[in-house]
This record gives C-alpha cells, structure tokens and sequence, in this order.
C-alpha cells in the first residue's frame, strides 16, 4: 500500500495475491502439485476478461455417486450459503438431481447448476441488464443494478436462480450477496479469474469421483475439449437451443 | 419523478458536508494506519472514494479486472479495526471508518448490505492452498 | 360528490391503502419470506394483483374509444371518467409492483438502465407512455380550445392500449422455459382480458358512483355496454379454450395441462369455478339475457367478471409457476430443492394487503380527482347520455 499517489501500478503489484503477503511460505512450501504453468498462463488482474475464452464444465453422470453432496456442501461453504433453515427460500446455486427413468427405472445422479448459456433467457428478460453474459461465457448478476424482479427466474428454465428472501450477514469478502436480489452459480468466477478450479470441481475431485470436468470450451487442447471428443455428450433442454456452457455425459 | 430534484439537492448537500469532514479519521489499530497515506491522496479520497469504488465495481464484476488498489475488499481489508482481543471489528459499525464518516455526512451507503465487513482472515491461506490443489482445471 | 359519505369513502380508502403501505414496508424490511412466494412461486399475489390493474386500466379506456374511435356520441361525455379512471388503475398497478421488487429502493435504477431486449423494459415504456397519452387526452377532453384533436389522439391510446396489453400478456408468452406459458395466444388473450375487465371496472366504478351520488334516473347507456362486456367475456373464454386445446394436443405439455384443469387441487377449482363459470359463462348469462337486464344484474355481472378475472390471473400466475420444469423428459425428478415437486402456494396477508391496498390507491386517485374536475357527466333528468 506504500504507493506513490497514481494509477500506475507497478509490475511487482501486479501479482500482490502471491508475492506481497505469501510469497515466503508459497516459495517454501511449493510442492509437487502446484502447476506453475498454470500460474505463468493465468490471467492478470488488470487484464479484462476476453471472449477467446469459453468457460464450460462436462459433468459424467456415470461417475456421479448417489447421495453424494459434496459439490453442494463445497458450494454452501465457498460462497457462505448458509441459509436460515427454510428450504423453501433458502439459497441454492447447485443441487443433486435424482432421476429415475420412468419406462426402465434406470437411476441417475447428477449436479444441476446454471448452465452458463450462450444465449441465456435470464439475460433476455433482465430489465436493466443485471443479468449478463460475461466475454468468457459465464452468466452473472450485477448485483449493484439488480431491482429483485424475479423475472430471470421465471425466464431460467433450470431453476438455477435464487431470490435472497432475508437480510444476510457475515458474507464472504469474495461472494457479496445481499437481501433482495437474484443469485446463481458464478462457476467460482473469482477462483476462475485467478486461475483456479470451481470449488464444485475441486470437492468432487477430492471426494475421489471426477464426475466434473472444467475448462476452456474454445481450447482445443484443454481436457474439458478433450474429453468431450471422447464422450457422448448432451445439454439439459437441447430443445431451447440455448448452447449451454454445462454438458452431460450418460445420461 | 418529484424524487429526482430531491435527490439532487440532497445529493448537493451531503458532498458539501464531506468537504467540512476534516476530523475523519483512520482508526489507530488498523493496516492504514500504518502506512502514509491511502492508494490516492487522503483530500482526494476524502471526496473521490465512491467514484473509484463505482468504477471499480464495474470493471470487476463485467471486465473481470481485479486490481486491488480502488477494490472495496481492500479498503476493508486495510482500514478495519482490530479490537482488544485481536479480531476484526465490522467497518460498518459504529465509530467505525465507514460508518463513522458517512454518520456525519449523512450519507447512507447500502454496500453492507451485500459485501463482507470484515477482512477475510483466511483469504490469503485459502487463496494459497486453491492454488496447490487444482485437479481438473486446464487452459 | 360531496357531504359525509364522500369523506366517508376516503376514510376508508385511506386506511386500505396505509394498510397496504404498510405491508410493503414490512414485505422490505422482513424480506420476501415472510411472504408465500418461494424460489419456485416468485411471483404471487402483488403480480396477481397488479397484473390485474395494469390490464384494466387499458381495457378502462374502451368507453373513450367507443367515443373517440368508433364514434359513437352516446359515450362521449363518459370518455373523461374512462381517462381517468384507465390512469388511476395503471399508477395503483404499478405502484404494487414496484413496492414488491427485492429493491424498490432501486427504482431510479429500473428508469436508467435497460435491457432494450426484455419485454420488461419495453412495458415500463408502454406504461409510462400510456399514462401520458391518457393524460394528454384528457387535456384535449377538457380544453375546448384543444377539442379538435381529441379524435386523433384518442386513435393513438387506441392503438397504444393494444400493443400494451400485447407486451403485458408477452412476459408470459415469451417465457420459453415452462410449459404454462411459452405460447403467443397469451398477447392476444391478455388484450381481450384487458377489454373485458377494463369495461367491467369502468360499469362498476361509474355505477356505484353515480348510485352514490343519485344523480341519475336514466340506465338506457349501461345496455351497449354491458352486451359488449358480454361479447368480450367471450372472446376471453375462447381464447382460453384455444389455448388450453393446443398444450392438449402437445405432448410435451399435456402434464401441465393435467395439472391445471384435473388435479391441480385449488387450482384447478379456482379455474373451473372461479374463472370459467363465476367469471365467465354466469355474467355471459346474465349481459345476454333481458330476463337480468336491471341494472342491479349488471352490478353483479360485472363484479363476477372482475372476481373472474381476478382467478384467471391466479391460475396463470400462480398454477403456471407451480407446475414443477420438467428437466428431463421421461425422468421422474427429485431434489432437496423441490424438483419434480408441485409447489404449494399459501399467499401471506401482506401480500394481500399489498394488492388490495393498489386497487384502494386507484380508487382513491379517481375519487380525488372527481372532486376537483368535472369527469363524470350529470345524468340526472335526461334521457340517454349528453354532454
């Protein structure tokens, strides 16, 4: 903070996350599994946000285990989802779907979350273009302009969407969230913007499932990319040609 | 709209009363006080913080730039208190650096209403260990 | 107007609409829980409400038309009380609905920033527009100066008034993502809605007026008007039952269909009883038939087609949102989050309040501004209506 009063900022500042406060325990603690390439290529914090990315996310319903919540839980916990015990109006930004094939009885399990459509009915009927589809593919709300209309969540054929119904406190520094307003997933955008995985994806992984894959749909070489050349794939209402940032496998 | 010209004047009126503000203070058990002066001059912020918060906010949450110097995360990080046991006090309370000010300036800001009032004490650690634990994430 | 009752009658439009001030503030300050909408049900009551307002204003202004439009002298001196009265009903609708958004606070935002793309954006024009032409045209009825052009722009509220319900009935016709809605009859359906209960609240405000006042000995006008608000209560229903019949035929929405009209529980009562045969086929009886041709008939034929109205917005609003979204065709869908669920909607009193507080607001405007202009026609002593 010791800066000379201007709006240039200095090349050391620019990756302050790591150098200013952690940077000593980063250096002696970098360990097998930290990608530093992945550091090299990951965005600044001054650079915008462009549109040769696209987010997007496979999710493998093969690999999904029933009764599993730990992408929920992860979620809850990552944005201070904590609710006040009314299910009916607490927040929800993912959820576990139980299905069961009406003819076979077949059963299967999967995550269901904002789809981070390219062409996103939320984002049609937002009145004051609260509701938007950031250059990289994810759907946000801009909280600062949304007048709690609800009419995104009439439009959201995923009922991805939650109304925050009571006054919140004790929110994270990194997921402001208030009274009034309309929510959903951000796929993590603030892990995303530095470079990180989705919690979602990460508890998944770590619950030994990888049933949730994320990445750059427009990256021939990324893994997402590369596994939907491999795996059949399918987007939940194909039907409304919204081209959804999510896609299903086996299901 | 009879609304508008009202809010104009009182609009007018409170930036008058911020100019008056000359005894708001940094508050002693906090980063800023530290340090010299704020990421712009003090004068300057004094009048001028809501307008780099609001451009802030947009280039953030539509460009996804997130520079610290104008991020309100920041201003709370550095200008929150600690109390007598070491914990962070909520900007927004009373006598505290938000609220203190914007009381005399009769000013409401509804930020607290969505945004956090207390640094993230964790932040720095979790940001560090989402760092090393990244399994399917690839460019 | 004047003496006891007048301010009998602002006392108690006046405690309505604190009432339901109140409730507003209550529903801000709370949050939405305490009221029965959900994450499922986000629109209720208030929507019901002020839906039903913003449509009858535009169907309000029908008389004005009958006048201005379709030249037809007998209703050109009730063409003021029908400006009036279509600005009053538009200010107590949108006035609910504002002060039901998550942040009403907000509103200056709503008039700044928009969305050209959503059909929300296109009404606050519409409305907003509406209400200025209603208010010109009224100036053009005041001013003798100004007369000649009162045709003109009576013709443009006309057309304006039909392109306004289109966009009303357009924010549940272009909502692609449930089954209940998702059809475009919805524009066309909600413009008759509107001409049908516009002409209802018009017959039921200037009645109980002039029955207030007991300024008038001759009903002869209230016959046309009542015949056509028969004719529009049919042409509702038909587009009902098109409507119905094509998600019938659809696969694909013949499980909401199901809902509405067999099992949907209060539903599908509100809609067989409520809509289609208190709000409908009965005043049709009674607007058709000259054995009900007194005018207490047609006090309670219209009041029948307002409850009626009043239901249909329910079942749509409400029974629409209800009806789970069938993510997975073929799947039977369950959650912690209420998937695959028929959600049950339990409207809170706030709510309630709020909507009748809106209705109390209208009446309130037009009982005020009747004290100060001249807007409704003394009929006293005459036959038929003159200026």
């Amino acid at each position: 903070m010791k800066q000379a009063p201007t709006n240039a900022v200095p090349d050391k500042k620019r990756r302050s996350f790591f150098t200013q406060a952690a940077a000593g325990i980063a250096l002696l603690t970098l360990a097998p599994g930290v990608r530093l390439v992945d550091l090299a290529l990951g965005k600044k914090d001054e650079t915008a946000v462009t549109g040769t990315v696209r987010w997007g996310m496979l999710i493998d319903t093969t690999k999904c285990a029933e009764g599993c919540v730990a992408c929920v839980e992860a979620c809850d916990t990552e944005h201070g989802l904590t609710g006040f015990n009314r299910p009916k109006t607490d927040a929800q930004w993912i959820r576990k779907l139980e299905l069961e094939d009406e003819q076979t009885g077949k059963a299967h399990s999967l995550p269901m979350l904002c789809q981070h459509c390219a062409n996103p009915p939320c984002v049609d009927v937002c009145p004051t273009g609260a509701s938007f589809v950031r250059k990289d593919g994810i759907v946000l709300v801009d909280k600062h302009i949304c007048i709690g209309c609800r009419y995104c969540m009439m439009a959201c054929p995923y009922k991805a969407r939650s109304f925050i119904h009571e006054e919140l406190s004790e929110q994270k520094p990194h997921a402001p969230r208030g009274k009034g307003t309309v929510e959903s997933c951000t796929f993590c955008v603030h892990r995303v913007d530095r470079d990180h995985t989705p919690a979602c994806v990460e508890a998944c992984s770590e619950a030994g499932h990888q049933a949730m894959i994320f990445g750059d749909l427009n990256d021939n070489n990324s893994t997402l990319t590369k596994v939907l050349g491999e795996l059949a794939s399918k987007q939940v209402r194909e039907d409304l040609g919204l081209n959804t940032g999510v896609r299903y496998h086996g299901i | 709209m009879a609304i508008v010209p009202w809010l104009i004047l009182m609009t007018a009126l409170s930036l008058l009363a911020s100019v008056e503000l000359a005894g708001a203070q940094v508050l002693g058990n906090s980063r800023a006080a530290e340090l010299d002066q704020c990421v712009e001059p003090t004068e300057f912020m004094r009048r001028n913080h809501m307008e780099l918060l609001i451009h802030q906010r947009d280039e953030t949450v539509h460009r996804g730039i997130r520079t610290k110097n104008h991020s309100l995360v920041e201003c709370i990080a550095c200008h929150a208190e600690k109390d007598s046991d070491g914990q962070f006090v909520s900007i927004n309370a009373e006598g505290q650096f938000c609220q203190d000010c914007h009381v005399t300036a009769a000013v409401s800001m509804d930020c607290f209403q969505c945004h956090a009032t207390k640094p993230d004490v964790n932040a720095q650690l979790t940001g560090l260990a989402i760092a090393m634990t990244r399994p399917n994430c690839q460019r | 107007m004047s003496g006891p009752a007048y301010w009998m009658l602002l006392v108690v439009l006046s405690v309505f609409l604190g009432a339901g001030l109140m409730a507003a503030n209550y529903m801000e300050h709370e949050g939405h829980w305490i009221t029965g909408m959900t994450n499922q049900i986000v629109w209720g009551m208030p929507h019901v409400f002020a839906i039903f307002l913003i449509v009858a204003a535009s169907g309000a202004l029908n008389v004005a038309s009958l006048g201005s439009v379709f030249n037809i002298d007998q209703y050109k001196p009730l063409a003021r009380i029908s400006g009036l009265l279509a600005i009053a009903l538009l200010i107590g609708g949108l006035v609910v609905l504002v002060l039901d958004l998550g942040r009403p606070d907000r509103l200056i935002v709503a008039m700044t920033t928009y969305n050209f793309k959503s059909i929300f954006a296109w009404n606050i024009f519409l409305y907003t527009g509406f209400t200025l032409i209603a208010a010109v045209y009224l100036w053009m009825l005041f001013e003798p100066r100004m007369g000649g052009f009162s045709k003109q722009v009576g013709w443009f509220a006309f057309v304006w008034r039909f392109v306004l319900t289109t966009g009303t009935g357009s924010i549940f016709g272009f909502l692609v993502a449930r089954d209940a809605y998702d059809a475009a009859i919805m524009a066309p359906l909600f413009v008759a809605m509107s001409l049908a209960l516009g002409t209802a609240v018009f017959l039921l405000v200037t009645l109980s007026i002039y029955n207030l006042t007991g300024r008038v000995e001759d009903w002869e006008w209230t016959k046309k008007l009542r015949r056509l608000n028969g004719i529009f209560v049919a042409v509702v229903l038909y587009f009902v039952a098109v409507h119905h019949l094509a998600n019938l035929y659809v696969a694909q929405h013949i499980e909401v269909e199901r809902f509405i009209l067999l099992e949907g529980g209060a539903i599908t009562l509100i809609f067989w009883v409520g809509q289609v045969l208190v709000g409908s086929i009965l005043p049709m009886v009674i607007f058709f038939s000259s054995r009900f041709d007194a005018l207490h008939w047609t006090l309670v034929g219209v009041t029948l087609v307002i409850v009626g109205g009043i239901c249909q917005l329910y079942v749509t609003v409400i029974g629409g949102q209800a009806f789970p979204l069938d993510l997975f065709p073929g799947m039977h869908e369950s959650s912690q989050f209420f998937d695959g669920a028929v959600e049950q909607y339990v409207p809170s009193l706030p709510e309630l309040i709020l909507g009748i507080g809106g209705i109390a607001l209208a009446l309130m405007i037009v009982v005020v501004a009747m004290r100060v202009l001249p807007f409704l026609p003394d009929l006293s002593h005459r036959s038929g209506v003159k200026p």
